[in-house]
């Protein structure tokens, strides 16, 4: 990829830059579609038929019309607000998902940064996202934002032990934290005749190991059940009570790309990145980037299915769920997949 | 005119506690409403946070208040009250009307015939379902489930469809009038109803799979909020609430009004089956399955409705009761409605009094929610299913 942009731009900070942007392309044209989709999902679920109208074809300029609005909307920062930290937080808290997507191969020609540590600067990253919570929390100086935010700071940092050693259990089998080398191991090989090589399939423990996953990212990327920190039926709309118009938008949006984040993450460290699932048909660079995608809308997907679907647990629920299930349960599936490994 | 108290009781906080490390902790005071999503309208609790625990709770009502005894002593008609009894329970339309009408005709000695019998019977069952559909909806909503809510309203659309055909209205009807009805219903009226029992008992069994039954909804519902036999009864609770603590109480079937005496049909209590008997789930289920009873009901008045029959016929020209006073109790699906009616024989009311569920139901409120999580207000408020247009007439 870098040797296809360097072919016809000059070398230097242009082709970085360039190279930089792609993540940002793909995050801002992928949430346009996700939130249409979102509401298209949720209107067929619930027997209507969501956004019609606006563009013609299934109402598809939906988002683009919220996104004008949003933009025209009074830019109001409350009065006893702490105006550098309300005005800072949700741009942290994108630059944060945004800075994680550096490490995701999208394919097997395209990768922000060749990190080592990849997985490792993804977990790290993210982690920002509750300090940028807690910021728009506090400044905002009121109550309901202040119960959201301390709700969110809880839930991340519980949620992130048993993320953390679920990916651990993945670097136990490939031995390396770079996501691109942990997708190539994923290639080539099947099980069984006709599985791919995706890690999924490595081993029964594989299976309980991405369904843990899965539960700790969804509290991760703050969806229901795990909604809490904006449970708009409890806390009005937790740290984004005082929010409006952009910096909103810029809320909504790092929510959708951190939906993304981990679906990628998962589908790279479970279900084989960008390998395509029929072996060695349609693979390549672009093949690649297509499967990689796919696989993250279909977590995507699943996501908002669960959303339209259950209710929300209860704060302490949550707690419990994390403590006493997912954590216990994450370190025995650790030691299993560890004595897996050395037996086979 | 004496000073009018504004406060209410007045907020304790306790003083701050030191926890040993120079910093001190305190007790928060934080609003929950007029203007939040699930105070189902405008309610104000004034909450008393000690971290995310509820220590004290207090209602602020009057928000929505719109002198409903005031203009119905205004009004030169005893008829023309029936559409500000429209407008308390704006959800059961029908069931206000009903009370009302009834109270009146028993102060004038007024006897309808069977036709009106059955259609006000079939009404007010079909309203008690939608009724039960909006909170069960709401109360989903509450906890975060969104989806059951659209289902209930589909299904709830179907029955204001029903009274749209009947009445014109699709929420305050101004239907039964005193002695008679608006008009007669339309030719389809009985195989529409027909239809809709027919294809709303299979949509109940949908609503337990999705939400009912959850293991979410009911970690989330069930031992919170127990309201105690005792207490209910106490504080004057009534309806679902009431029969939610396990208490048999209905007066449909203890003090039959109309011509409830000719229908089968059994009084749900909640029995504790997720946890303690009279918590959250308990309230709620009463609801689910009160609307089969309905159904019973309204299959039963469905077959045994006479076809002849005039509305009109016992509809007075001039309403003058005698000079006298009546007290009338119904059950609508919040509760007991009852109506307080003094005549002093001119053409208009002297004084109406209602005695909404809602309001009775509310002030058990604070005596539920100490000790509970700010998310299990919520679900307590839903569990108690205040209107507050009723709260406040």
């Amino acid at each position: 990829m870098q040797q296809f942009l360097e072919s016809f731009l000059p070398a230097g900070p242009l082709v970085v830059f360039v190279f930089s942007i792609i993540p940002l392309m793909i995050i801002l044209v992928y949430a346009l579609f996700a939130i249409w989709l979102e509401r298209k999902v949720a209107g067929h679920m619930q027997d209507r038929l969501g956004p019609m109208r606006t563009g013609g074809w299934h109402g598809w300029a939906q988002t683009i019309a919220d996104l004008v609005k949003m933009i025209q909307k009074e830019d109001i920062v409350p009065a006893k607000a702490d105006r550098f930290l309300f005005k800072m937080a949700p741009f942290i808290a994108f630059a944060a998902s945004y800075a994680a997507f550096v490490a995701i191969p999208f394919s097997s020609g395209y990768i922000g940064s060749m990190i080592d540590v990849g997985v490792f600067y993804i977990v790290a990253i993210t982690s920002l996202l509750s300090v940028s919570i807690i910021m728009a929390g506090w400044a905002s100086n009121n109550k309901w934002s202040l119960l959201g935010a301390m709700r969110t700071a809880a839930q991340t940092v519980s949620y992130e032990i048993p993320t953390v050693v679920t990916i651990l259990s993945v670097i136990i089998v490939t031995g390396t934290l770079n996501l691109m080398e942990i997708t190539e191991l994923q290639s080539g090989n099947t099980f069984l005749g006709f599985l791919p090589g995706w890690l999924i399939f490595h081993s029964p423990f594989m299976v309980i190991a991405f369904v843990l996953f899965f539960i700790a990212t969804l509290a991760e990327a703050h969806r229901v059940p795990f909604d809490l920190p904006e449970s708009e039926s409890e806390l009005v709309g937790g740290y984004q009570t005082e929010y409006s118009g952009m910096r909103w938008g810029l809320f909504m949006l790092t929510e959708y790309a951190d939906m993304l984040l981990l679906s990628l993450l998962g589908a790279a460290l479970f279900f084989g990145g960008w390998n395509s699932p029929f072996g060695s048909y349609l693979d390549g660079p672009l093949w690649g980037a297509f499967w990689m995608l796919l696989k993250g809308m279909i977590l995507v997907f699943v996501m908002m299915w669960l959303r339209w679907t259950l209710p929300r647990l209860r704060v302490d629920q949550l707690m419990n769920l994390c403590w006493k299930y997912l954590i216990p349960l994450s370190f025995v599936n650790l030691v299993l997949i560890a004595l897996w490994e050395m037996i086979f | 005119m004496t000073n009018v108290k504004e406060k209410g009781p007045e907020v304790t906080l306790t003083p701050p506690r030191d926890t040993g490390k120079g910093l001190k902790t305190q007790e928060m005071v934080i609003n929950m409403g007029p203007q939040h999503p699930s105070t189902h309208g405008v309610l104000r609790m004034e909450l008393t946070l000690d971290g995310e625990i509820v220590t004290n709770a207090i209602p602020h009502i009057g928000y929505l208040h719109r002198c409903f005894e005031k203009h119905s002593e205004a009004m030169n008609d005893y008829a023309k009250v029936i559409p500000y009894v429209d407008r308390m329970d704006y959800v059961a339309a029908m069931n206000n009307e009903l009370g009302y009408a009834i109270a009146m005709e028993r102060l004038m000695d007024i006897r309808v015939n069977d036709r009106v019998e059955y259609i006000r019977i079939i009404m007010s069952e079909l309203q008690r379902i939608a009724s039960h559909l909006l909170a069960i909806g709401t109360f989903g909503l509450d906890i975060g489930a969104f989806t059951p809510f659209l289902y209930c309203f589909i299904e709830r659309e179907k029955v204001l469809d029903i009274f749209e055909k009947a009445s014109g209205a699709r929420l305050l009807y101004n239907y039964i009038w005193i002695g008679g009805l608006m008009n007669d219903v339309p030719a389809d009226f009985k195989s529409d109803t027909a239809e809709f029992v027919k294809s709303f008992r299979p949509k109940i069994k949908e609503l337990n799979d999705l939400l009912s039954m959850n293991k979410i909804f009911i970690d989330r519902t069930a031992n919170i909020g127990v309201l105690p036999e005792k207490v209910a009864i106490n504080y004057g609770v009534s309806g679902p609430s009431l029969r939610g603590s396990g208490v048999h109480w209905d007066l449909r079937r203890d003090d039959p009004y109309s011509i409830y005496d000719r229908f089968d049909f059994d009084v749900i209590v909640g029995k504790g089956e997720m946890g303690t008997l009279g918590d959250c789930w308990d309230r709620y289920i009463v609801r689910v399955r009160e609307m089969e009873e309905s159904l019973k009901i309204i299959e039963q008045a469905l077959d045994q409705m006479p076809e002849e029959g005039d509305v009109h016929e016992a509809v007075p020209k001039k309403i003058r009761p005698p000079a006298g006073e009546i007290y009338c109790r119904t059950e609508t699906p919040r509760g007991e409605l009852g109506y307080y009616i003094i005549s002093d024989k001119s053409t208009s009311p002297f004084r109406v009094k209602a005695r909404a569920p809602s309001f009775v139901n509310l002030s058990v409120l604070p005596a539920i929610s100490i000790g509970a999580m700010v998310a299990d207000m919520v679900a307590i408020i839903g569990s108690i299913d205040i209107v507050l247009g009723e709260v406040d007439r």
